[in-house]
């Protein structure tokens, strides 16, 4: 009897255990430019989540479109309306693992270069991305920090002959992610 | 203590903890997204459906030059380049004070009229956490013809060269495609032709667009007038359009039985019948600029 209830000690301290590996936000930051000679467009966005699971590497990181904000109204509207098509595809989103997460240590504090790797999710186009990034341990609570660059073409965003001057083919985007250990 | 039931109760232990572990989607674990209240925007192209207030406002801080051309009667045939060698125009500016205010002013060649008004969007259609089904907008303006005086001997007043007008439109975007609206107006003038005619016109515009492409939509613009308050001359408003979106510029291409690119003219002295061919070809060209900058956007890199 007492043997039992030991082992039901340990698999619901297991089920604690699991929930503690995993840091998430919801303030999320990801930041995006596409520069051309006749116009620099910027957005950011400060409300995107993520998962991280530091057991397995798991990471998750998701952006409503319609969060983004612009410096100009009409380029707000484009982005929305014509470009990614928010109502038809409201989130972007990448989900992947951390290379070698094990090289991480989340006791210590320090800065630790990673490579991510996993699907990206835009306009209903889903590809590949590899990239480099950091994480950065500061008191017991990590800092993600990557950037990748993307081919507006490849997410089937087709900029129209009138503004091809005003749009860069492709657009820098940069992700910052403060995270908060998970309790479930 | 039963045994059977520990047993039950270490499998559901274990299985939720093996469920766990196998667990794909890392980002349901923080629960449903909580449901936001959104607006809804774009219902309509421009700040016009064609000759009328639409739903739509100008964002916060940006200033819309608009240049509104109505050419002449389709049917004066080739010799007047059906309609081409005459125009009406009116020039305009509208300037976006908030997200649910803007103001306007416009000079108009026809009458060399004035106009002026103020546009406030008092229900705003939403979707998520107490979403509103539709969008109520109230219009109130001012018109005020700048023609001499037709008899000089007669003491003329100022006030008599005014006309108000007030319009609530009540519209909803049903879909991406199809927006609709409905427009109760009334047009006060302060002087009219004879004693007999009513200073308050009462009418109530329809307006419609179906999106057919991310730049291109179709658009409808109509009043009825309420019966035995105008001339049998004065014909209710009906133009049809397109709307051709190209970065910055708003195209609007439309035929209309109508003049008027002031709610006075248009609402209560149209006069061209459909039937006959009174038609005119018109143009509307929007060009947006953005005056104040809603924020600093972050430098490259500036983490």
């Amino acid at each position: 009897m007492k043997n039992i209830v030991v082992v039901v000690c340990l698999l619901l301290a297991a089920a604690t255990v699991n929930a503690q590996d995993k840091f998430f936000t919801r303030s999320g930051k990801v930041t995006f430019f596409s520069k051309s000679d006749m116009e620099n467009i910027e957005a950011v966005n400060t409300k995107g989540t993520s998962v991280l699971d530091t057991k397995t590497g798991q990471l998750e990181f998701a952006v409503l479109l319609k969060a983004f904000e612009f410096e100009k109204e009409l380029m707000m509207e484009h982005f929305n309306e014509n470009y990614v098509e928010s109502d038809k595809y409201p989130k972007s989103t990448f989900k992947g693992t951390v290379d070698d997460i094990s090289a991480v240590n989340f006791q210590k504090d320090g800065v630790y270069p990673i490579k991510l790797k996993g699907q990206f999710t835009l306009h209903g186009v889903t590809k590949e991305v590899l990239t480099d990034g950091t994480i950065e341990v500061k008191g017991g609570k990590p800092t993600g920090k990557a950037s990748f660059t993307i081919l507006l073409a490849d997410y089937n965003i087709v900029v129209p002959n009138v503004v091809k001057d005003n749009i860069s083919k492709s657009v820098k985007i940069d992700i910052i992610a403060a995270y908060e250990k998970m309790s479930l | 203590m039963n045994k059977q039931l520990i047993y039950i109760l270490l499998f559901l232990i274990a299985s939720f903890n093996s469920a766990h572990a196998q667990e794909k989607d890392l980002l349901d674990q923080l629960g449903k997204d909580e449901p936001t209240k959104e607006y809804v925007k774009n219902a309509f192209k421009s700040t016009r459906v064609i000759s009328s207030q639409s739903l739509e406002f100008l964002g916060a801080g940006v200033l819309d030059f608009r240049i509104l051309h109505r050419f002449g009667r389709v049917n004066t045939g080739s010799y007047q380049a059906f309609g081409l060698d005459e125009a009406r125009i009116r020039i305009g500016f509208d300037y976006g004070i908030t997200k649910r205010l803007m103001i306007g002013i416009g000079r108009s060649s026809y009458k060399k009229e004035v106009d002026v008004f103020a546009k406030y969007r008092l229900i705003w259609q939403s979707t998520g956490e107490k979403a509103i089904p539709f969008s109520v907008v109230l219009v109130t303006g001012m018109t005020d013809n700048m023609m001499k005086f037709d008899d000089p001997e007669r003491t003329n007043y100022y006030s008599s060269r005014l006309a108000f007008f007030n319009q609530v439109i009540i519209g909803r975007k049903f879909s991406d495609a199809f927006s609709l609206q409905v427009s109760p107006t009334m047009v006060h003038n302060n002087l009219v032709q004879t004693a007999d005619d009513n200073h308050d016109i009462y009418s109530v515009g329809v307006g419609a667009r179906v999106k057919l492409t991310k730049r291109f939509a179709l658009t409808a613009d109509y009043f009825y007038q309420l019966p035995n308050q105008l001339n049998d001359n004065i014909q209710m408003p009906l133009s049809l359009g397109v709307d051709i979106e190209t970065g910055g510029h708003v195209f609007q291409l439309h035929f209309t039985n109508a003049l008027g690119m002031n709610e006075r003219v248009l609402t209560t002295e149209t006069d061209g019948k459909w039937e006959k061919g009174d038609i005119h070809f018109g143009f509307n060209i929007s060009r947006v600029f953005t005056i104040v900058k809603k924020h600093k956007a972050p430098k490259e890199g500036g983490w």
